[in-house]
């Protein structure tokens, strides 16, 4: 390409220079407080302990299980919602009002919605019950109260990259031969890869900090339903250094999860 | 010593808890707000308590709070703004007082543990060795909290070994799980099976006579408006407090 | 194969309607104003836009076909190059899409590349490519495509100026070898005179005049034609 031509730098106003870095301290200095206030010479022991590695072992497990699903369930979802520019006006808006209701939806509130359909005398339970399966107080469970309120992260993601992609290319390929589901799977969909896996990071970073539902679903035991997140809240109530502890290992893992992706960001996030 | 009103306070509060008396005079000029901050097992009973002050003291906004008593605790001594603490167990005070925030502890009421199972009892639940059994779910509240302390003594006296599903971070959301029969039992406080009314059935356990969760109340040196404080820990000490204490089935101090 | 048209393409404002013969080896340029309809009538051609009417390749009914089955090739007018892939394989993007392997079809369109002096930039991706080399690729992506008929859309509009004279003759080289019929869209009397041998004058979607270049210059039938092949 050719190269960039030099241009006159826009100079950052004092207004907004100030109003940012306010913003910036809002979302970064409790993270320094955490890392300042940290245990550091009882924090190996503390790292090493039962608690700490159950949680964090199911936290990893679940997150990247409600990741998978959110692929297989959502991706096509996202394709249906980037088709749906086509219907008419109702059902459009009705389809996307009901993925982004998990959004929004308070997550304890998503929680009991799923006690009341999943739950052992819920509307879809309690015949899950007469077959033998019962969802709450199981891993099971965890996954499915995470996929809930993450699978939007993805859709929308998908959605964006398949809108930016250039349709164009499809119809270029179709001249030269390409059959549909050809072109998806030679054109469309490498195309979108990287927006799927922005979406995909969102989602797991959503799922391994989920916490309402995942507590009044699934409930809260170790090893089976306490994650990172639950087990740092129950540890503030008496050991506040394993709630330090636990709260640092999440914060690790998820700068860990967002800088190894660090070029396949949200579209525009980092250069 | 930094504060020497908290000690009047203290003497004043003592006096006044040994004696059958009267609450700070009704109508009296408090105003302000009072923030209370108490043990989930005690929310029916401070809400209605609290209802009783707001009509004796109009002027005074009052502000409850419930939650685990060890939470709460930590939040106290994080510095959360509260001007009287009500605890489910004396060590959970402690923690309080140790940080020198609680002016001066005045035991209450106490507390046994019982079992609390859904409208119908589907899992046939008839003692605490029922807990053992592994096909049914039980809820318990964890360890850390006054509640579960007080589960672990229970079955460890009956030797028990519970089959746990889930550990609750407070008793009511224990209960709730037993009301909504998502577990078919849950070992929860005798208060809390009473303020469920007809939702859960209560099955009793002879070993829980024997652990007593003894309930502590003070209010506390950073206090913003002690008088309104000493005012509503006169209340919940007086003869109307213990009726509303006994209705609700805590034991006497 | 001789490609006979008559056909009717509708657009929002009118309906473009056009009859005309291009026969193999021959390339036809289908000039007139911007909006005339000249896109939408190639789009038709190409199986990308809704047309009705009659559209053979000499037995073959090309209107009951998708696009991906025409064997009618594109150039579009803004290359479209896939961005995903390197020079080589947009190239045998063609060939992969008939062979089911990228390796045999890099073998299969690799004299391509040589033919249109892309093998230096045979591992570059279209984002490091200059106008005139993006446009040589996507002129050798669909001839190695092995198409029936060739389409091209404003083939000289994404070129810097200075280059199009160059470009021009290179294309009009590949033109002539290539066998079958040609369709060429323009505004630009230059191209029409370069490359085409027959030219079809579009004006708001109706045929005005049709013939050769110098035909059209000698009795231009609208004002249009006239400044045209002036």
């Amino acid at each position: 390409m050719r190269p960039e031509s030099p241009t006159r730098h826009r100079r950052t106003g004092p207004v907004v220079a100030v109003l940012a870095a306010l913003g910036l301290a809002l979302l970064v200095l409790p993270l320094l407080g955490l890392v300042l206030r940290a245990p550091w010479a009882d924090l190996p022991a503390l790292l090493v302990s039962i608690p700490v590695l159950q949680a964090l072992g199911l936290s990893l497990g679940t997150a990247s299980i409600s990741t998978l699903v959110c692929l297989v369930f959502g991706i096509p979802l996202a394709v249906l919602l980037s088709h749906a520019v086509h219907w008419h006006v109702v059902p459009r808006r009705l389809l996307r009002a009901a993925i982004t209701i998990p959004l929004v939806l308070p997550p304890v509130v998503g929680g009991i919605a799923l006690l009341l359909l999943l739950g052992r005398r819920g509307i879809v339970g309690q015949w899950l019950a007469e077959i033998g399966i019962t969802l709450p107080f199981t891993t099971g469970a965890v996954v499915i109260a995470q996929t809930f309120v993450a699978m939007p992260f993805l859709v929308f993601a998908v959605e964006g990259a398949l809108r930016s992609a250039d349709r164009r290319s499809e119809l270029a390929a179709a001249t030269l031969g390409a059959r549909p589901a050809q072109t998806f799977r030679l054109v469309t969909l490498p195309l979108v890869a990287p927006g799927i896996a922005a979406g995909a990071v969102l989602c797991f970073t959503r799922a391994l900090g989920e916490f309402g539902a995942t507590i009044t679903f699934a409930g809260s035991f170790p090893g089976v339903t306490r994650t990172l997140p639950i087990a740092s809240y129950l540890a503030m109530n008496s050991d506040p250094d394993t709630a330090i502890a636990l709260a640092l290992v999440l914060l690790a893992v998820s700068l860990v999860v967002l800088l190894a992706l660090r070029d396949r960001w949200l579209p525009g996030v980092v250069r | 010593m930094r504060h020497a009103f908290p000690v009047a306070l203290a003497s004043v509060v003592v006096l006044a808890g040994c004696a059958a008396s009267a609450p700070v005079g009704v109508g009296d000029e408090l105003s302000g707000t009072v923030t209370v901050l108490a043990a989930a097992s005690l929310r029916d009973v401070f809400d209605d308590l609290a209802d009783r002050f707001r009509s004796d003291y109009p002027d005074v906004e009052i502000v409850l709070g419930y939650g685990g008593s060890s939470g709460l605790a930590e939040q106290i001594i994080s510095g959360a703004p509260a001007d009287v603490f009500a605890a489910a167990n004396p060590a959970t005070m402690s923690t309080v007082s140790d940080a020198g925030l609680a002016v001066e502890p005045v035991v209450f009421a106490t507390n046994t543990l019982q079992i609390a199972v859904p409208r119908g009892n589907p899992g046939n639940v008839a003692g605490i060795a029922d807990l053992a059994r592994p096909e049914l779910a039980i809820a318990l509240c964890d360890p850390t909290v006054p509640c579960g302390a007080a589960a672990v003594e229970v079955l460890d006296r009956a030797g028990v070994t519970a089959s746990v599903d889930t550990l609750e971070e407070d008793v009511r959301a224990a209960l709730t799980k037993a009301a909504l029969g998502e577990v078919d039992a849950a070992l929860v406080y005798r208060t809390d099976v009473i303020a469920a009314g007809g939702e859960v059935e209560a099955v009793e356990v002879p070993e829980a006579s024997e652990v007593v969760n003894v309930y502590a109340i003070s209010p506390l040196t950073e206090a913003r408006n002690p008088e309104a404080a000493r005012a509503f820990l006169d209340l919940v000490l007086s003869a109307t407090g213990r009726t509303v204490l006994e209705r609700a089935g805590f034991g006497a101090p | 194969m001789r490609l006979v048209a008559d056909l009717t393409v509708p657009r929002s404002a009118f309906d473009v309607r056009a009859a005309f013969e291009v026969p193999e080896g021959r390339v036809l340029a289908i000039v007139g104003p911007n909006g005339a309809g000249k896109s939408s009538l190639l789009g038709a051609i190409a199986g990308l836009v809704e047309g009705s009417g009659a559209l053979r390749l000499g037995d073959l009914d090309l209107l009951t076909l998708p696009a991906e089955r025409r064997g009618v090739g594109v150039v579009f007018q803004d290359l479209v190059l896939f961005p995903h892939l390197s020079v080589r394989d947009n190239v045998a993007f063609g060939a992969r899409v008939r062979d089911g392997s990228w390796t045999a079809a890099r073998k299969r369109t690799a004299p391509w590349l040589a033919r249109l002096d892309l093998v230096d930039l045979a591992d570059r991706h279209p984002a490091q490519l200059s106008g005139g080399q993006a446009q040589r690729v996507a002129l050798a992506r669909a001839l190695a495509a092995e198409p029936a008929v060739l389409l091209l859309d404003e083939p000289m509009a994404a070129l810097d100026v200075e280059i199009r004279d160059d470009v021009r003759a290179d294309l009009a080289r590949h033109l002539r070898e290539f066998g079958g019929p040609t369709i060429l869209v323009s505004h630009d009397r230059d191209d029409a005179s370069a490359l085409a041998d027959d030219v079809l004058v579009l004006e708001r979607g109706v045929v005005m005049q049709q013939g050769a270049l110098a035909d059209l210059a000698e009795s231009p039938a609208t004002p249009w034609v006239q400044r045209f092949t002036r």
